[in-house]
């Protein structure tokens, strides 16, 4: 369970600000110059980190700063495991 | 010259704008840290960053070390389950004292071998040299695993351990710096020079690099890409050098097809070992694009 708020990266170019909160089922909020080239990229990579760690509520928002993939996968999964961490240290 | 490793780039490990633009910087090898670069709180961040540009980034001819954090602290064996698998070229040690940190590294590498799969001693480590007691200790550093493939000096924190400015003439480090040359080379693996930390001072940091290539060591550590190209300078072998080092190779080449074993230079005799040293050279030269065939 989802037991607060947290985040990973920064708005520094070729890099993304992740944040990770409670939600009810998945929201996946995606800002950045480059929404409509990497808007479906994003939602599958996204979907694919929280089914494999069987997350099915969660508010995910990625400011995008021109992340390439392993960023991207890199700070959602930081901020998931941040956010997933016993109550208190997140 | 295969597996040139003139220099050696510091990159902070959660920063992938750096890490993504690696191989355009020209250096020869880089370093990805996850220790001193990156905060407390950033740990686990540039831990999984690393990882995952290891995964997926072609570097090229780029060989790729990570440094993790040091066999003291709570971070060490989380970054080599998440590195190793990755498949680096190294792993650099940080703060090693004395074999105990090597080993302890070594066995948590070769059990992470065997359960990803991995050849035994496919991952090598640089033991990075940074107290009076690690230069102490420097030979058995170099030569208490195979996997140990470099040693590398820190000069920031030996001159703290020491109690002592590092300063731009660098006569405190005369000492250390030499014995982990020798203590590399007895063990027949690489050096590497701490980084120069004044990024506007490129002229001593020539100077620098000269003198320490001088001394032996096989490459120096650079903290930003603009001091790679004069890293790579110092290591320039002089036209002069390169033009006896063709006469020697040519000469022993001579021998070799006409089965003497005695080879005479300039009026010199010449050895082996002197010819291994001029084909070194002409395999440095060649990086540099030198023209090595004389027009005349």
């Amino acid at each position: 369970m989802c037991s607060g708020t947290a985040r990973a990266g920064t708005l520094e170019s070729s890099d993304c600000l992740v944040t990770v909160g409670p939600g009810s089922g998945v929201t996946l909020e995606y800002t950045g110059g480059n929404f409509f080239l990497f808007r479906r990229r994003t939602q599958a990579i996204v979907n694919e980190i929280l089914e494999a760690r069987a997350v099915e509520n969660a508010f995910v928002s990625i400011q995008d700063q021109g992340a390439l993939e392993p960023t991207l996968r890199a700070r959602v999964e930081t901020a998931l495991d941040r956010a997933f961490r016993k109550k208190g240290d997140v | 010259m295969k597996g040139a490793r003139r220099s050696m780039l510091y990159i902070p490990g959660n920063n992938p704008g750096m890490i993504q633009h690696a191989p355009v910087f020209g250096a020869d090898s880089i370093l990805l840290d996850l220790e001193d670069a990156v905060s407390t709180g950033e740990k686990d961040a540039a831990r999984l960053l690393v990882a995952h540009f290891l995964k997926v980034m072609d570097f090229g001819a780029l060989e790729v070390t990570v440094r993790v954090n040091g066999a003291d602290t709570e971070w060490f064996e989380a970054d080599l389950e998440a590195i190793v698998p990755c498949g680096p070229y190294a792993v650099r040690v940080p703060k090693c004292n004395g074999p105990k940190d090597v080993q302890k590294a070594d066995a948590v590498i070769k059990r992470l071998e065997k359960e990803h799969g991995m050849d035994e001693g496919s991952v090598m480590i640089h033991a990075m040299i940074e107290t009076a007691l690690g230069v102490e200790n420097a030979f058995a550093l170099a030569s208490c695993s195979p996997r140990v493939d470099a040693l590398t000096l820190g000069g920031q924190d030996l001159t703290a351990d020491l109690g002592v400015p590092k300063t731009r003439e660098g006569a405190e480090l005369f000492y250390a710096r030499s014995r982990v040359v020798i203590a590399a080379k007895a063990a027949g693996i690489a050096s590497f020079d701490t980084v120069w930390a004044d990024i506007g001072d490129n002229e001593g940091l020539l100077e620098e690099t000269r003198k320490v290539t001088g001394l032996g060591f096989t490459g120096k550590a650079a903290i930003h890409p603009g001091q790679i190209e004069w890293i790579h300078e110092a290591f320039r072998p002089a036209r002069e050098d390169i033009r006896k080092a063709e006469r020697v190779v040519a000469a022993a080449d001579e021998a070799k097809r006409m089965g003497r074993g005695v080879v005479a230079v300039d009026g010199r005799m010449v050895d082996a070992p002197v010819v291994k040293r001029a084909r070194r050279l002409l395999d440095l030269a060649a990086l540099y694009l030198c023209e090595t065939e004389d027009p005349s």
